[in-house]
């Protein structure tokens, strides 16, 4: 058995274990990403299409190019030591007082078993996407029910067309990029089928991946059957009335693929074996305002932390992630901190802590459809910060900063909590 | 509508997605709603003659890899789109690849290259 020690374990060599691990070498710190495939970059060397990167290098990349600058960044980052085709298995007890307190053991080819301790570890193994089995569709169980991130991956990394006419249910991004994409590649997309009464996939896709080629968008419908004995033949479609399928006017619509794009969940299994305490409404860690997990040491970031609609904020989160990890090896860690609660119309805010000292930086999501919202961050009941939003929708994040300065002599209330809501 | 013409568009420069108001009044066209000079931009070209970037995979050979992503390497007018992906289809690229390189020149004389989108190294038999 191989047995290696380093100030930091970054668990997924994707955008966001790349950014993280990138930062704790800059600050001196010696690092192992361990990345299950064989190549760095996770889910981006698969999304070829454009659109990343707007924010973080101002240009307009494919995935695969974005995925390739952080891989030469991290190639050229000393002290970086990267284990592909590697699987992290098992977790050793936490040790109190070892040198270096996080154990995992994981396997690969080339190095056969692995043993690899650290100070500290960063989750970045980003998510999964839901499946049949969690949107339960009723029907036969024939061959060429795929989720649509599976077949992106046979499509492009594999090069196999995974139909000819193809169903796409649900309406997440990857959904609308794979209708766009299985339409330049010759196949037909007969329609996409949403339960939600709007898309839950960003708008511009919507209008460049459906619109653009005349694909029907199915809005407050749900697949009611799935047809076909050995290969699909077609889907049932029923529309909802009040949330109720009206079965008297369902519709079939002939294919032999259907693809779900029915969501995404973090990827905590390593997270619940480190004993990580996990948020259900985002279903990744609970962290503090510095991205540590509830397990000391343990720091997350990415896709597994929260689901991103852009990689350019998984990247800008995942460095501040890698300057805390930096912060707390050094043993200079920001313990003063308080609770951050969401308010009205606000599915979860992500950290679940604040700096009161220092410039703090929120993702969240909101519970609803609206134009002209307004953000509001209240201090002990009194508004902190407000900005206007000119659309919320529950599939496009809302991200934003807060200093020190905003909160000066707000009441602090009992507990110091920050009420995030939207208005 | 007296010469006027207006559509309602959702701008697919950058995620944000701003809701634009695109008019033509005696040949000017205005742009409202837009966030930057993206939007104009997008919202003029929209009117008058689209275009998008296309990306695709072509055939690898020399490789462990099976395929190369590819994009154009600026939005290409829509009407050639077809086009450029039937090019595409026929295309088998020997590897090593570099990043940026150019798979097809001034694609119809349109400007539009198709390049490559990452880097392939040659095998070194190992």
């Amino acid at each position: 058995m191989t047995s290696r020690s380093y100030d930091a374990l970054v668990f997924g060599g994707g955008s966001a274990g790349m950014a993280a691990a990138a930062r704790i070498a800059a600050a001196g710190f010696s690092v192992a990403v361990l990345e299950r495939e064989r190549e760095l970059g996770g889910v981006l060397n698969q999304c070829i299409h454009s659109g990343f990167g707007l924010k973080v290098f101002r240009e307009d990349l494919t995935g695969p190019e974005y995925a390739e600058r952080f891989c030469e960044r991290l190639s050229a980052a000393p002290g970086v030591e990267v284990y592909l085709e590697t699987t992290a298995q098992e977790v050793a007890p936490p040790a109190p007082g070892a040198e270096a307190p996080l154990t995992v053991f994981g396997y690969s080819r080339r190095h056969g078993i692995l043993q690899l301790s650290a100070r500290a570890g960063v989750l970045a193994m980003g998510c999964r996407e839901r499946n049949r089995g969690n949107v339960g569709i009723p029907g036969t169980r024939p061959a060429g029910v795929f989720t649509a991130g599976f077949a992106q991956r046979v499509l492009n990394i594999d090069g196999y067309l995974p139909g000819r006419r193809a169903v796409i249910v649900g309406s997440g991004d990857i959904g609308l990029i794979m209708a766009r994409r299985l339409v330049w590649a010759g196949a037909e997309v007969p329609g996409v089928v949403e339960i939600q009464s709007y898309p839950s996939g960003l708008t511009r896709n919507v209008v460049q991946c459906l619109n653009d080629f005349g694909i029907p968008l199915h809005l407050s419908h749900v697949v009611s059957r799935i047809l076909g004995a050995n290969r699909v033949e077609g889907v049932e479609v029923s529309p909802l009335e009040d949330g109720v399928p009206r079965l008297d006017k369902t519709f079939r619509l002939d294919c032999d693929t259907v693809l779900l794009s029915v969501g995404l969940l973090p990827d905590t299994e390593l997270a619940k074996k480190l004993g990580v305490a996990l948020n259900p409404e985002t279903g990744g860690p609970l962290v503090d305002a510095g991205l540590q997990t509830s397990v000391p040491g343990v720091f997350a970031c990415g896709n597994l932390l929260h689901v991103h609609d852009l990689v350019d904020f998984v990247t800008e989160e995942s460095e501040r992630c890698g300057a805390r990890v930096a912060e707390f090896l050094s043993g200079d860690y920001e313990q003063l901190q308080h609770r951050v609660a969401p308010g009205a119309n606000v599915r979860y805010v992500v950290p679940n802590r604040y700096y009161p000292g220092r410039e703090n930086r929120f993702y969240l999501r909101a519970l609803v459809v609206k134009n002209q919202a307004r953000l509001e961050v209240r201090l002990g009941g009194q508004l902190a910060k407000q900005r206007r939003l000119p659309h919320v929708q529950p599939s496009e994040m809302v991200s934003f900063t807060l200093n020190p300065a905003e909160l000066a002599g707000l009441p602090a209330g009992a507990d110091q909590t920050l009420e995030v809501s939207i208005a | 509508m007296n010469g006027t013409k207006g559509r309602e568009l959702v701008c697919i420069a950058c995620p944000v997605g701003c809701r634009l108001r695109v008019s033509q009044e005696a040949g000017e066209i205005r742009v409202q709603g837009n966030q930057c000079e993206k939007g104009d931009t997008y919202g003029r070209e929209e009117l008058l003659a689209p275009r998008r970037v296309v990306t695709a995979t072509v055939r690898l050979a020399g490789s462990a890899l099976r395929r190369l992503p590819v994009k154009t390497h600026r939005p290409l007018p829509r009407e050639h789109i077809g086009a450029l992906l039937a090019e595409a289809s026929r295309l088998e690229v020997q590897a090593p690849v570099a990043r940026g390189q150019v798979l097809l020149a001034d694609f119809l004389g349109t400007g539009v290259d198709l390049v490559a989108t990452r880097t392939v190294p040659g095998q070194t038999g190992a």
